[in-house]
Protein backbone atom coordinates (compact mmCIF):
# COMPACT_ATOMS: atom_id res chain seq x y z
CA UNK A 1 0.00 0.00 0.00
CA UNK A 2 1.07 3.38 -1.07
CA UNK A 3 2.33 5.19 2.46
CA UNK A 4 2.76 8.94 3.65
CA UNK A 5 5.65 7.88 5.64
CA UNK A 6 7.91 6.91 2.05
CA UNK A 7 8.57 8.42 -1.21
CA UNK A 8 6.16 7.15 -3.90
CA UNK A 9 8.02 5.28 -6.87
CA UNK A 10 6.32 7.09 -9.16
CA UNK A 11 8.06 8.94 -12.35
CA UNK A 12 6.16 12.16 -11.82
CA UNK A 13 6.29 14.66 -8.99
CA UNK A 14 3.54 16.01 -6.78
CA UNK A 15 3.56 19.41 -5.87
CA UNK A 16 0.50 20.32 -3.11
CA UNK A 17 -0.36 23.72 -1.65
CA UNK A 18 -2.00 24.20 1.83
CA UNK A 19 -3.52 26.66 3.95
CA UNK A 20 -6.31 27.87 4.92
CA UNK A 21 -9.03 29.94 3.24
CA UNK A 22 -8.12 33.32 1.79
CA UNK A 23 -4.54 32.04 2.72
CA UNK A 24 -3.20 33.09 -1.21
CA UNK A 25 -2.71 29.67 -1.50
CA UNK A 26 -4.71 29.31 -4.83
CA UNK A 27 -3.12 32.03 -6.41
CA UNK A 28 0.68 31.23 -6.19
CA UNK A 29 -0.33 27.75 -7.53
CA UNK A 30 -1.57 29.09 -10.29
CA UNK A 31 1.55 31.29 -10.67
CA UNK A 32 3.82 28.30 -10.31
CA UNK A 33 1.62 26.42 -12.81
CA UNK A 34 2.38 29.33 -15.52
CA UNK A 35 6.05 28.89 -14.59
CA UNK A 36 6.30 25.47 -15.25
CA UNK A 37 3.90 25.31 -18.83
CA UNK A 38 6.92 27.93 -19.68
CA UNK A 39 9.30 25.82 -18.98
CA UNK A 40 7.65 23.34 -21.36
CA UNK A 41 7.10 20.76 -18.77
CA UNK A 42 3.82 18.48 -18.74
CA UNK A 43 1.84 19.73 -15.60
CA UNK A 44 -1.51 18.36 -14.58
CA UNK A 45 -3.51 20.95 -11.63
CA UNK A 46 -5.96 19.03 -9.53
CA UNK A 47 -8.29 20.83 -6.73
CA UNK A 48 -10.28 19.31 -4.52
CA UNK A 49 -13.62 19.61 -5.61
CA UNK A 50 -16.29 17.04 -4.55
CA UNK A 51 -16.57 14.35 -7.68
CA UNK A 52 -20.06 13.49 -8.89
CA UNK A 53 -19.51 10.69 -7.22
CA UNK A 54 -20.80 11.89 -3.63
CA UNK A 55 -21.48 15.75 -4.65
CA UNK A 56 -25.38 15.39 -4.73
CA UNK A 57 -24.83 13.28 -1.08
CA UNK A 58 -22.53 16.28 0.43
CA UNK A 59 -25.19 18.70 -1.30
CA UNK A 60 -27.74 17.17 0.27
CA UNK A 61 -26.42 16.37 3.39
CA UNK A 62 -24.96 19.96 4.29
CA UNK A 63 -28.23 21.48 3.23
CA UNK A 64 -30.28 19.71 5.75
CA UNK A 65 -27.25 19.81 8.46
CA UNK A 66 -27.32 15.83 8.91
CA UNK A 67 -23.93 15.79 8.67
CA UNK A 68 -22.01 14.51 11.98
CA UNK A 69 -18.25 15.11 12.21
CA UNK A 70 -17.59 11.32 11.67
CA UNK A 71 -19.84 11.08 8.09
CA UNK A 72 -18.51 14.49 6.89
CA UNK A 73 -15.16 13.18 7.08
CA UNK A 74 -16.04 9.61 5.57
CA UNK A 75 -17.79 11.66 2.88
CA UNK A 76 -14.62 13.51 1.93
CA UNK A 77 -12.44 11.09 2.34
CA UNK A 78 -14.24 8.95 -0.06
CA UNK A 79 -14.08 12.12 -2.73
CA UNK A 80 -10.44 12.28 -2.02
CA UNK A 81 -10.28 8.23 -3.18
CA UNK A 82 -12.35 9.02 -6.28
CA UNK A 83 -9.85 12.20 -6.63
CA UNK A 84 -6.45 10.12 -6.35
CA UNK A 85 -7.91 6.67 -8.18
CA UNK A 86 -9.16 9.14 -11.44
CA UNK A 87 -6.88 12.30 -11.23
CA UNK A 88 -3.82 12.58 -9.18
CA UNK A 89 -2.77 8.73 -9.93
CA UNK A 90 -2.70 8.45 -13.29
CA UNK A 91 -1.01 11.70 -14.12
CA UNK A 92 2.24 10.57 -11.89
CA UNK A 93 2.46 7.40 -12.99
CA UNK A 94 2.48 9.21 -16.84
CA UNK A 95 5.02 10.81 -15.62
CA UNK A 96 3.67 14.64 -15.21
CA UNK A 97 4.00 17.11 -12.83
CA UNK A 98 1.14 17.02 -10.83
CA UNK A 99 -0.51 19.94 -8.99
CA UNK A 100 -2.83 19.94 -6.18
CA UNK A 101 -4.88 22.77 -4.60
CA UNK A 102 -5.55 20.73 -1.26
CA UNK A 103 -4.65 17.39 -0.14
CA UNK A 104 -5.00 14.87 2.89
CA UNK A 105 -3.45 17.85 5.31
CA UNK A 106 -6.67 20.02 4.79
CA UNK A 107 -8.78 16.84 6.29
CA UNK A 108 -6.60 16.23 8.71
CA UNK A 109 -6.79 19.66 10.17
CA UNK A 110 -10.20 20.34 9.36
CA UNK A 111 -11.65 16.54 10.77
CA UNK A 112 -10.09 16.85 13.97
CA UNK A 113 -11.46 20.37 14.77
CA UNK A 114 -14.62 18.72 13.84
CA UNK A 115 -14.00 16.14 16.56
CA UNK A 116 -13.11 13.34 15.06
CA UNK A 117 -9.65 11.52 16.77
CA UNK A 118 -6.86 12.83 15.21
CA UNK A 119 -4.87 8.53 14.55
CA UNK A 120 -8.55 7.57 12.91
CA UNK A 121 -8.08 10.41 9.90
CA UNK A 122 -4.55 9.94 9.51
CA UNK A 123 -5.25 6.06 9.31
CA UNK A 124 -7.91 6.59 7.15
CA UNK A 125 -5.65 8.60 4.93
CA UNK A 126 -2.86 6.19 4.89
CA UNK A 127 -3.48 4.99 1.29
CA UNK A 128 -1.82 8.84 0.12
CA UNK A 129 1.38 9.01 -1.53
CA UNK A 130 3.39 10.91 0.08
CA UNK A 131 3.92 14.70 -2.31
CA UNK A 132 7.36 15.59 -3.48
CA UNK A 133 6.71 18.96 -1.73
CA UNK A 134 3.71 20.10 0.27
CA UNK A 135 3.49 24.52 0.78
CA UNK A 136 1.72 25.38 3.75
CA UNK A 137 0.52 29.11 3.41
CA UNK A 138 0.65 30.59 7.28
CA UNK A 139 -1.68 33.82 7.43
CA UNK A 140 -3.32 35.27 10.16
CA UNK A 141 -7.26 34.89 10.70
CA UNK A 142 -7.62 38.73 9.97
CA UNK A 143 -5.95 39.04 7.18
CA UNK A 144 -7.49 36.00 5.60
CA UNK A 145 -11.07 37.46 6.90
CA UNK A 146 -10.40 40.47 5.10
CA UNK A 147 -9.35 39.19 1.93
CA UNK A 148 -12.14 36.73 1.63
CA UNK A 149 -14.53 39.68 2.54
CA UNK A 150 -13.20 42.17 -0.08
CA UNK A 151 -12.79 39.62 -2.36
CA UNK A 152 -14.56 36.84 -4.24
CA UNK A 153 -17.06 34.86 -2.48
CA UNK A 154 -19.45 35.02 0.49
CA UNK A 155 -18.00 32.63 3.26
CA UNK A 156 -19.84 29.20 3.68
CA UNK A 157 -21.40 27.56 6.59
CA UNK A 158 -19.35 24.39 6.81
CA UNK A 159 -16.39 26.63 5.97
CA UNK A 160 -17.15 28.49 9.15
CA UNK A 161 -17.76 25.61 10.89
CA UNK A 162 -20.87 26.85 11.88
CA UNK A 163 -22.34 23.59 12.21
CA UNK A 164 -19.87 23.69 15.59
CA UNK A 165 -22.30 26.38 16.95
CA UNK A 166 -18.68 28.07 18.24
CA UNK A 167 -20.66 31.65 17.47
CA UNK A 168 -23.47 33.08 16.56
CA UNK A 169 -22.61 35.30 13.39
CA UNK A 170 -20.68 34.01 10.33
CA UNK A 171 -17.40 35.99 10.81
CA UNK A 172 -16.89 35.64 14.45
CA UNK A 173 -17.66 31.82 13.87
CA UNK A 174 -15.23 31.96 10.77
CA UNK A 175 -12.43 33.52 12.89
CA UNK A 176 -12.64 31.07 15.76
CA UNK A 177 -13.08 27.82 13.76
CA UNK A 178 -10.00 28.93 11.32
CA UNK A 179 -8.16 29.88 14.12
CA UNK A 180 -8.09 26.28 15.80
CA UNK A 181 -7.28 24.74 11.89
CA UNK A 182 -4.47 27.15 11.94
CA UNK A 183 -3.40 25.88 15.41
CA UNK A 184 -3.65 22.11 13.89
CA UNK A 185 -1.96 23.17 10.72
CA UNK A 186 0.98 23.88 12.89
CA UNK A 187 1.50 20.72 14.28
CA UNK A 188 0.93 19.12 11.23
CA UNK A 189 3.79 21.29 9.51
CA UNK A 190 6.14 20.34 12.19
CA UNK A 191 4.62 16.46 11.94
CA UNK A 192 4.37 16.06 8.23
CA UNK A 193 7.82 18.54 7.41
CA UNK A 194 5.73 20.83 5.44
CA UNK A 195 7.37 23.47 3.83
CA UNK A 196 5.85 27.02 5.43
CA UNK A 197 5.80 30.44 3.81
CA UNK A 198 4.86 33.35 5.16
CA UNK A 199 1.63 34.21 3.48
CA UNK A 200 1.98 37.91 4.60
CA UNK A 201 4.84 39.13 2.09
CA UNK A 202 3.60 39.96 -1.15
CA UNK A 203 2.32 37.49 -4.00
CA UNK A 204 5.07 38.14 -5.95
CA UNK A 205 8.13 37.60 -3.43
CA UNK A 206 6.24 34.31 -1.83
CA UNK A 207 5.95 33.34 -5.64
CA UNK A 208 10.11 34.17 -5.87
CA UNK A 209 10.57 31.45 -2.96
CA UNK A 210 7.64 29.02 -4.37
CA UNK A 211 9.64 28.45 -7.77
CA UNK A 212 12.67 28.47 -5.63
CA UNK A 213 11.73 25.53 -3.77
CA UNK A 214 9.94 24.28 -6.70
CA UNK A 215 13.66 24.52 -8.78
CA UNK A 216 14.90 22.06 -5.78
CA UNK A 217 11.87 19.59 -6.32
CA UNK A 218 12.26 19.10 -9.41
CA UNK A 219 16.46 18.58 -9.65
CA UNK A 220 16.04 14.59 -10.22
CA UNK A 221 12.98 15.05 -12.20
CA UNK A 222 13.13 13.59 -16.11
CA UNK A 223 10.71 14.12 -18.60
CA UNK A 224 9.51 10.22 -19.28
CA UNK A 225 7.59 9.85 -22.26
CA UNK A 226 4.68 8.22 -21.51
CA UNK A 227 5.83 4.66 -23.07
CA UNK A 228 8.53 4.37 -20.04
CA UNK A 229 6.00 5.22 -17.44
CA UNK A 230 3.95 1.75 -19.34
CA UNK A 231 7.35 -0.09 -19.38
CA UNK A 232 7.75 0.54 -15.31
CA UNK B 1 -6.92 -1.48 16.86
CA UNK B 2 -6.41 0.60 19.67
CA UNK B 3 -7.43 0.14 22.84
CA UNK B 4 -10.88 1.14 24.05
CA UNK B 5 -11.57 0.79 28.07
CA UNK B 6 -15.50 2.03 29.01
CA UNK B 7 -17.09 1.73 32.04
CA UNK B 8 -19.94 -0.45 32.70
CA UNK B 9 -23.18 0.94 31.19
CA UNK B 10 -20.65 2.38 28.25
CA UNK B 11 -21.06 1.07 24.92
CA UNK B 12 -17.38 -0.13 23.54
CA UNK B 13 -16.20 1.16 20.34
CA UNK B 14 -14.00 -1.76 18.14
CA UNK B 15 -10.97 0.81 18.50
CA UNK B 16 -11.25 4.75 18.06
CA UNK B 17 -13.92 6.31 20.01
CA UNK B 18 -15.91 9.04 18.36
CA UNK B 19 -14.93 11.17 20.63
CA UNK B 20 -17.83 13.95 20.64
CA UNK B 21 -20.53 11.35 21.37
CA UNK B 22 -22.05 10.13 24.89
CA UNK B 23 -21.34 7.23 25.90
CA UNK B 24 -23.20 6.88 29.31
CA UNK B 25 -26.40 4.94 29.93
CA UNK B 26 -26.28 2.54 27.49
CA UNK B 27 -28.38 -0.15 28.21
CA UNK B 28 -29.06 -1.90 24.99
CA UNK B 29 -27.76 -4.64 22.84
CA UNK B 30 -26.00 -5.28 19.31
CA UNK B 31 -26.77 -8.70 18.19
CA UNK B 32 -24.90 -9.24 14.68
CA UNK B 33 -25.40 -11.93 12.11
CA UNK B 34 -23.05 -12.29 9.69
CA UNK B 35 -22.55 -14.81 6.65
CA UNK B 36 -22.19 -15.13 3.02
CA UNK B 37 -24.86 -14.22 0.28
CA UNK B 38 -27.73 -16.95 0.40
CA UNK B 39 -26.73 -18.22 3.86
CA UNK B 40 -30.43 -17.31 5.22
CA UNK B 41 -29.21 -14.75 6.99
CA UNK B 42 -31.95 -12.20 6.17
CA UNK B 43 -34.79 -14.86 6.79
CA UNK B 44 -33.32 -15.68 10.01
CA UNK B 45 -32.91 -12.29 11.25
CA UNK B 46 -36.50 -11.57 10.23
CA UNK B 47 -37.41 -14.54 12.31
CA UNK B 48 -35.49 -13.80 15.46
CA UNK B 49 -36.52 -10.09 15.42
CA UNK B 50 -40.60 -10.93 16.07
CA UNK B 51 -39.83 -13.61 18.44
CA UNK B 52 -37.68 -11.47 20.36
CA UNK B 53 -40.91 -8.77 20.08
CA UNK B 54 -43.16 -11.17 21.47
CA UNK B 55 -40.58 -11.71 24.61
CA UNK B 56 -41.28 -8.07 24.83
CA UNK B 57 -37.93 -7.00 23.91
CA UNK B 58 -37.96 -3.42 21.73
CA UNK B 59 -35.79 -4.38 18.68
CA UNK B 60 -34.53 -2.25 15.89
CA UNK B 61 -33.02 -3.72 13.07
CA UNK B 62 -30.16 -2.77 10.62
CA UNK B 63 -28.40 -3.37 7.59
CA UNK B 64 -26.48 -2.29 4.82
CA UNK B 65 -26.92 0.28 2.36
CA UNK B 66 -29.95 1.62 4.78
CA UNK B 67 -28.59 4.92 5.95
CA UNK B 68 -30.73 7.90 4.96
CA UNK B 69 -26.88 9.94 3.85
CA UNK B 70 -25.64 7.29 1.46
CA UNK B 71 -27.94 3.96 1.29
CA UNK B 72 -29.01 5.12 -1.95
CA UNK B 73 -25.95 6.82 -3.65
CA UNK B 74 -23.85 3.49 -3.18
CA UNK B 75 -27.00 1.26 -4.88
CA UNK B 76 -26.55 3.82 -7.57
CA UNK B 77 -22.72 4.01 -7.81
CA UNK B 78 -23.02 0.25 -7.98
CA UNK B 79 -24.91 0.47 -10.58
CA UNK B 80 -22.65 1.71 -12.76
CA UNK B 81 -19.65 0.21 -11.85
CA UNK B 82 -17.56 2.82 -11.13
CA UNK B 83 -16.51 2.23 -7.57
CA UNK B 84 -12.97 1.58 -6.72
CA UNK B 85 -11.60 -0.67 -3.92
CA UNK B 86 -11.06 2.74 -1.83
CA UNK B 87 -14.22 4.75 -2.55
CA UNK B 88 -16.32 1.30 -2.54
CA UNK B 89 -14.81 0.99 1.41
CA UNK B 90 -15.08 4.44 2.56
CA UNK B 91 -18.91 4.65 1.04
CA UNK B 92 -19.42 1.74 3.20
CA UNK B 93 -18.08 3.46 6.31
CA UNK B 94 -19.95 6.81 5.83
CA UNK B 95 -23.27 4.56 5.35
CA UNK B 96 -22.39 2.80 8.66
CA UNK B 97 -21.30 6.24 10.43
CA UNK B 98 -24.45 7.66 9.57
CA UNK B 99 -26.70 4.49 11.01
CA UNK B 100 -24.53 4.62 14.34
CA UNK B 101 -25.27 8.09 14.92
CA UNK B 102 -28.51 8.33 14.08
CA UNK B 103 -29.59 4.58 14.60
CA UNK B 104 -27.82 2.20 16.00
CA UNK B 105 -26.28 4.73 19.08
CA UNK B 106 -29.18 6.58 19.84
CA UNK B 107 -31.13 3.22 20.23
CA UNK B 108 -28.76 1.62 22.53
CA UNK B 109 -28.81 4.71 24.46
CA UNK B 110 -32.52 3.61 24.89
CA UNK B 111 -32.25 0.24 26.26
CA UNK B 112 -33.01 -1.31 22.54
CA UNK B 113 -31.65 -4.62 21.05
CA UNK B 114 -30.30 -3.45 17.17
CA UNK B 115 -30.56 -6.33 15.50
CA UNK B 116 -27.89 -6.26 12.43
CA UNK B 117 -27.83 -8.31 9.25
CA UNK B 118 -24.41 -8.38 8.46
CA UNK B 119 -21.89 -6.02 10.35
CA UNK B 120 -18.22 -4.86 9.85
CA UNK B 121 -17.15 -7.89 8.95
CA UNK B 122 -18.47 -8.43 5.71
CA UNK B 123 -16.74 -5.34 4.71
CA UNK B 124 -13.51 -6.72 6.34
CA UNK B 125 -14.16 -9.69 4.34
CA UNK B 126 -14.89 -7.58 1.29
CA UNK B 127 -12.48 -5.17 1.50
CA UNK B 128 -9.29 -8.11 1.77
CA UNK B 129 -11.46 -9.71 -1.04
CA UNK B 130 -10.82 -6.59 -3.05
CA UNK B 131 -7.01 -6.66 -2.21
CA UNK B 132 -7.88 -3.60 -0.06
CA UNK B 133 -5.14 -3.18 2.73
CA UNK B 134 -5.85 -5.36 6.04
CA UNK B 135 -4.86 -2.63 8.83
CA UNK B 136 -6.19 0.81 6.77
CA UNK B 137 -9.42 -1.21 6.74
CA UNK B 138 -9.18 -1.90 10.30
CA UNK B 139 -8.85 0.99 11.20
CA UNK B 140 -11.42 2.72 9.19
CA UNK B 141 -14.11 0.52 11.00
CA UNK B 142 -12.75 1.07 14.03
CA UNK B 143 -15.30 3.49 15.03
CA UNK B 144 -18.04 0.61 14.93
CA UNK B 145 -19.99 -0.24 18.49
CA UNK B 146 -18.38 -4.00 19.03
CA UNK B 147 -21.01 -6.23 19.11
CA UNK B 148 -22.88 -8.15 22.42
CA UNK B 149 -23.20 -11.36 20.10
CA UNK B 150 -22.04 -11.90 16.91
CA UNK B 151 -23.65 -15.36 14.85
CA UNK B 152 -21.98 -16.22 11.73
CA UNK B 153 -24.19 -18.77 9.72
CA UNK B 154 -21.12 -21.07 8.32
CA UNK B 155 -21.47 -22.49 4.70
CA UNK B 156 -18.99 -23.80 2.78
CA UNK B 157 -19.13 -22.71 -1.24
CA UNK B 158 -20.15 -26.03 -2.51
CA UNK B 159 -23.81 -25.45 -0.45
CA UNK B 160 -24.02 -22.06 -1.04
CA UNK B 161 -23.53 -22.38 -5.23
CA UNK B 162 -26.29 -23.87 -5.66
CA UNK B 163 -28.48 -21.50 -3.43
CA UNK B 164 -27.77 -18.51 -4.52
CA UNK B 165 -27.98 -19.72 -8.30
CA UNK B 166 -31.28 -20.97 -7.60
CA UNK B 167 -32.17 -16.96 -5.92
CA UNK B 168 -31.33 -15.92 -9.32
CA UNK B 169 -28.61 -13.53 -7.18
CA UNK B 170 -25.55 -14.54 -9.45
CA UNK B 171 -24.91 -10.72 -10.24
CA UNK B 172 -21.94 -8.79 -11.27
CA UNK B 173 -20.97 -7.53 -7.47
CA UNK B 174 -21.75 -10.61 -6.15
CA UNK B 175 -19.70 -12.53 -8.33
CA UNK B 176 -16.76 -9.79 -7.51
CA UNK B 177 -16.77 -9.09 -11.57
CA UNK B 178 -15.39 -5.47 -10.41
CA UNK B 179 -11.94 -7.42 -9.69
CA UNK B 180 -11.26 -8.76 -13.39
CA UNK B 181 -10.62 -12.11 -12.14
CA UNK B 182 -11.66 -13.23 -15.34
CA UNK B 183 -15.08 -12.77 -17.94
CA UNK B 184 -16.75 -15.55 -17.09
CA UNK B 185 -19.39 -15.03 -14.63
CA UNK B 186 -19.70 -18.55 -12.89
CA UNK B 187 -16.02 -18.88 -12.04
CA UNK B 188 -15.45 -15.56 -11.07
CA UNK B 189 -18.26 -15.92 -8.52
CA UNK B 190 -17.03 -19.30 -7.06
CA UNK B 191 -13.60 -17.30 -6.88
CA UNK B 192 -14.80 -14.24 -5.29
CA UNK B 193 -17.19 -16.36 -2.86
CA UNK B 194 -14.50 -19.02 -1.69
CA UNK B 195 -11.74 -16.10 -0.90
CA UNK B 196 -14.99 -14.50 1.11
CA UNK B 197 -15.46 -17.97 3.12
CA UNK B 198 -11.76 -18.42 4.04
CA UNK B 199 -11.68 -14.06 5.33
CA UNK B 200 -15.08 -14.88 7.13
CA UNK B 201 -14.00 -18.29 8.46
CA UNK B 202 -10.26 -16.27 9.91
CA UNK B 203 -13.02 -13.41 11.26
CA UNK B 204 -14.60 -16.18 13.02
CA UNK B 205 -11.59 -17.24 14.90
CA UNK B 206 -10.17 -14.02 15.64
CA UNK B 207 -13.42 -12.38 16.80
CA UNK B 208 -14.64 -15.65 18.37
CA UNK B 209 -18.31 -15.83 16.93
CA UNK B 210 -20.91 -18.23 17.22
CA UNK B 211 -21.16 -20.12 14.67
CA UNK B 212 -24.07 -21.81 13.41
CA UNK B 213 -23.89 -24.73 10.59
CA UNK B 214 -26.34 -23.12 8.12
CA UNK B 215 -26.90 -26.45 6.10
CA UNK B 216 -29.65 -27.16 8.55
CA UNK B 217 -33.28 -26.72 8.10
CA UNK B 218 -34.20 -23.20 9.08
CA UNK B 219 -36.00 -23.84 11.89
CA UNK B 220 -33.45 -25.79 13.45
CA UNK B 221 -30.53 -22.49 12.62
CA UNK B 222 -33.53 -20.07 14.33
CA UNK B 223 -33.51 -22.54 17.73
CA UNK B 224 -30.25 -22.07 18.07
CA UNK B 225 -30.18 -19.34 17.85
CA UNK B 226 -33.07 -18.24 20.03
CA UNK B 227 -31.19 -20.61 22.61
CA UNK B 228 -27.65 -18.44 22.64
CA UNK B 229 -29.53 -15.08 22.25
CA UNK B 230 -31.72 -16.35 25.68
CA UNK B 231 -28.89 -17.72 27.40
CA UNK B 232 -26.64 -14.05 26.65
CA UNK B 233 -29.22 -11.98 27.43
CA UNK B 234 -29.93 -13.74 30.50
CA UNK B 235 -26.65 -14.13 31.47
CA UNK B 236 -26.09 -10.08 31.97
CA UNK B 237 -29.68 -9.69 33.34
CA UNK B 238 -31.37 -7.93 30.40
CA UNK B 239 -34.45 -9.15 30.83
CA UNK B 240 -37.69 -8.24 29.17
CA UNK B 241 -40.45 -5.98 30.79
CA UNK B 242 -43.18 -9.07 29.93
CA UNK B 243 -41.87 -12.47 29.00
CA UNK B 244 -44.47 -14.73 27.38
CA UNK B 245 -43.41 -17.92 27.87
CA UNK B 246 -43.12 -19.53 24.12
CA UNK B 247 -41.45 -22.38 22.09
CA UNK B 248 -37.24 -22.30 23.25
Amino acid sequence: MDSLLAPHNFPGKLIVVEGIDGSGKSTQLQLAMRYLQAKGLPVFFTEWNSADLVKTVTKKGKKKMSLTPMTFSLLHATDFAHRLVHNILPPLKAGMIVLADRYIYTAFARDVIRGCQRDWVRGVYSFAPRPDRTFYFNVPIDVSVSRLVSGRSKLKDYEAGMDLALAPDLISSFKVFQGRILNEYANITAEYGLTEIDATQSIGEQQRIVRNFIDQTLEDYRIAPVQQAVEQ
Amino acid sequence: MATDTPTNSEFRYMGHAMPYLPREGCTGKLIVIEGTDGCGRSTQAVLLKEWLEVQGYAVIDTGWTRSKLVGKAITDAKEGHSLHRLTYCLMYATDLADRMEYQIIPALRSGFIVLADRYIYTLLARGVARDANKQWLRDLFSFAVQPDLVFYLQLGVEDLVPRVLEAGKMNYWESGLDMNWGDDLYDSFVAYQTELIQQFNGLSEEFGFHAVDARQEPRAIQRQLRRAVMGYLDSCHYSAPGAIPTER
